[in-house]
């Protein structure tokens, strides 16, 4: 069981508090961790990753294991630790303005 | 009794301001959405507990919102706008080819028919339209095939489709502006689109009267007289009485601007006088305040020309609020109620068609749009 933690908004658009818990196929990667959120709750798609082309949008960073890996391949398989639900995957809405 | 149902967006939510049809107390909801960015919210004339809204953020992108009981509860319905084919090219601010991008939805028009058929405009600048109460949205592919978009460019606030009319006496009709391109009519339900921008002269543009480059604010028409039209551009007020065919300058006597006259974003029309009209008047395209720190709609009772400040109930100095495009809209009770928002947060109502004004909220985020639904 994969655990991520959502953004405050994202949460509330999604109607669901705390971390979500989700079934995820292995190898455990960003991509199929955001495919499963997205089937899971359809109303978040084009909000973490564009419709289309499926890039991070631009103010939206992944963190876990205390590691930026907004930048990693998005087929990259993600640390044991996430895999496993030891430890989350967190989307974060980047501090921007002012 | 009628009441009146007032839809507000803001730069960090919407709020929903409902009266009776005095228009004298009214009840405050929101903030919707807080936080986000609420481009505008409206209504359907077919059903008005049926809302849409255009919800977006610079960090987590477009939502758009559906509502069936006026407001009380929301469901994120697509948010999905992909532009039809290759999207190709307009202008960049250089004047280079710069690749189409949706950025937001800026406006929503739902039909004057079907609660379930809604058009929106995006930036960058096209039209889309969703026949499933916004479930699905395709182009109308038409509009940015016209032959001229390549040539669009954006204004200050983005290339932005802002206006759209859906004509009440046919159904086959729709205008649209675009800053900065021009207006655009189609007469047969958005396939195909004819520039309508001659009789506009902008002078911050190469060729001052070329068929599309203008940065048209607004535009505004009455239900009863709709081959009528009103247009707020970056500079001037114009009116067309052939559909946007030819359009004519009636600045009149609105203030003097070192020369100038006529800057503003929003118009609007009387619910029941077809030729009584409303603007308030900015100072230059480099200030966006009110000119003298004083807020003043102006309205004509001609259609034009012959204009006459409004001032009661509204500030009269140090007031340095800008009012944006979308902010203006009017009720249809007798006598014809007007309302429009600032980016200083206040939503201000006249319920005897502008002579007196007074503010119904004042300590909003600042105001997108305002929209009005008057409920039986």
């Amino acid at each position: 069981m994969v655990r991520i933690v959502l953004p405050a908004h994202l949460r509330t658009l999604a109607q669901h508090n705390g971390e979500v818990q989700l079934d995820v196929p292995s190898p455990v990667t960003q991509r199929s961790i955001l495919d499963a959120l997205e089937a899971r709750y359809p109303m978040l798609r084009g909000t973490v990753r564009d419709h289309v082309t499926h890039e991070r949008r631009a103010f939206v960073r992944f963190f876990a294991c205390e590691e930026d890996l907004s930048h990693e391949s998005p087929d990259t398989p993600l640390p044991d630790a996430v895999a496993s639900g030891a430890e989350p995957f967190l989307i974060v809405g980047a501090i921007a303005g002012g | 009794m009628s009441q009146v149902r007032v839809l507000v967006g803001t730069r960090k939510g919407a709020f929903i301001l409902e009266s009776d049809g005095k228009r004298q107390k009214w009840d405050v909801s929101g903030p919707h959405f807080a936080g986000w960015e609420m481009y505008h919210v409206k209504g359907s004339p077919a059903d008005p507990n049926r809302l849409y809204a255009s919800q977006c953020s610079g960090w987590f992108g477009q939502m758009i919102q559906r509502s069936s009981d006026g407001g009380k509860t929301w469901e994120p319905v697509d948010n999905k706008f992909v532009y039809d084919g290759v999207p190709g090219t307009h202008q960049w601010y250089d004047g280079k080819p710069h690749p189409w991008e949706f950025k937001r939805v800026w406006h929503l028009e739902p039909s004057l028919t079907d609660p379930d058929k809604v058009y929106a405009g995006i930036e960058d600048a096209a039209l889309f339209h969703s026949a499933d109460g916004g479930k699905s949205w395709q182009e109308l592919p038409g509009l940015r095939g016209h032959g001229s978009g390549p040539r669009w460019q954006p204004g200050a606030g983005g290339m932005c489709l802002h206006t759209i009319l859906l004509d009440p006496m046919d159904p086959r009709r729709i205008f649209i502006a675009i800053s900065a391109a021009g207006a655009f009519r189609s007469d047969d339900a958005g396939v195909t689109w004819k520039a309508i921008n001659q009789g506009l002269r902008s002078e911050y543009i190469p060729d001052p009267t070329a068929e599309v480059g203008h940065c048209v604010h607004r535009i505004a028409q009455h239900k009863s007289r709709p081959n009528t039209l009103f247009m707020q551009k970056h500079w001037d007020v114009l009116r067309s009485d052939n559909a946007g065919d030819l359009w004519k300058e009636v600045n009149g006597n609105l203030p003097d601007d070192a020369g100038k006259r006529g800057f503003g974003f929003v118009i609007d029309v009387h619910a029941h006088e077809p030729d009584t009209i409303y603007v308030v008047p900015i100072k230059s395209d480099s200030q966006h305040f009110p000119h003298d720190g004083k807020l003043r709609v102006y309205r004509s009772r001609a259609g034009g020309n012959e204009w006459e400040p409004l001032t009661k109930g509204l500030p009269q100095q140090d007031c340095y609020v800008n009012i944006l495009r979308d902010a203006m809209a009017v009720d249809s009770l007798d006598s014809c109620g007007v309302y429009f928002g600032t980016t200083g947060g206040q939503v201000y109502a006249s319920a005897d068609a502008g002579d007196n004004w007074a503010p119904i909220v004042r300590d909003l985020p600042a105001v997108l749009s305002v929209e009005v639904q008057t409920l039986a």
